[in-house]
């Protein structure tokens, strides 16, 4: 169908590849009721989880970005496993996005000296302080980067994350036609 | 990292800051350079803040989707479909 993705070396066929494994796994752990709202909203957790996962192993460890998203999913289920010993202590949290400023608790004493240092050094661009802070907190890792750094891992980020999209989409759309 | 190493960013030159900037403004599909032109970075920037959550927020609801009809999806013989 779509003649980019015979590339098997490509971005976009490692995503795909692993994410379908991930999907297979969980379809295959999901008990025989398995309509009830609390199991679907896991298994949304679960998928959700899969396709970050999926691209970030799918870049490894060449960007800081991809590094800080599987340090903070590892940490996270140590972090569950210790705890509970069971995943439903997960629907307490429902986006991951702010996960990146919170729970960097290694990097935190080093953000705020960072952060305060760098925007006084930054009387250059002082205009972007603002939006670089707000991009830091988007980016998996921001806010450890320097702004040249930053705005060359968004870009990554970005294609990563488009591509991530168009895949989902893809295997999204085929199954709601069946 | 000691917090030394940020002062690389105030000596990140005005070109390097551009082109960063017009590699990111490219990215986006709204800001298109044949229609816009030069746009300030920090417009740029606020796109960009805007477009990741865009995208992270798909994510979030394509995730959804799919757990909605995972019920139903026979995931054998994917590749050849995708």
């Amino acid at each position: 169908m779509d003649s980019q993705h015979l590339n098997p070396s490509s971005l976009k066929s490692r995503f795909t590849a692993r994410f379908l494994r991930a999907l297979i796994k969980i379809n295959a752990q999901k008990p025989i009721s398995s309509s009830s709202p609390r199991e679907i909203f896991q298994r949304y957790r679960r998928i959700k989880v899969a396709a970050d996962k999926s691209m970030a192993y799918s870049v490894r460890s060449r960007r800081t970005w991809s590094r800080a998203t599987l340090w903070k999913l590892r940490s996270r289920s140590r972090r569950l496993l210790a705890s509970s010993g069971r995943r439903s202590s997960i629907k307490t949290r429902t986006t991951t996005t702010t996960t990146a400023t919170t729970t960097s608790t290694n990097h935190r004493a080093a953000i705020v000296e960072k952060t305060s240092h760098e925007k006084e050094n930054k009387e250059d661009h002082v205009g972007l302080a603002v939006q670089a802070e707000e991009l830091r907190e988007l980016v998996p890792g921001g806010e450890s980067m320097d702004l040249c750094n930053l705005l060359d891992e968004t870009a990554h980020y970005i294609k990563c994350l488009t591509t991530q999209v168009q895949v989902m989409k893809k295997i999204a759309n085929l199954y709601s036609l069946e | 990292m000691s917090s030394q190493r940020s002062t690389s960013s105030n000596k990140i030159t005005d070109d390097e800051l551009n082109a960063l900037i017009l590699r990111l403004q490219t990215l986006l599909p709204q800001l298109d350079q044949s229609r816009h032109g030069r746009v300030s970075a920090a417009k740029v920037l606020n796109e960009i803040c805007s477009y990741i959550r865009r995208l992270q927020k798909e994510v979030d609801g394509l995730s959804g989707r799919l757990s909605q009809c995972l019920d139903s999806m026979d995931l054998t013989g994917f590749d050849a479909e995708i």
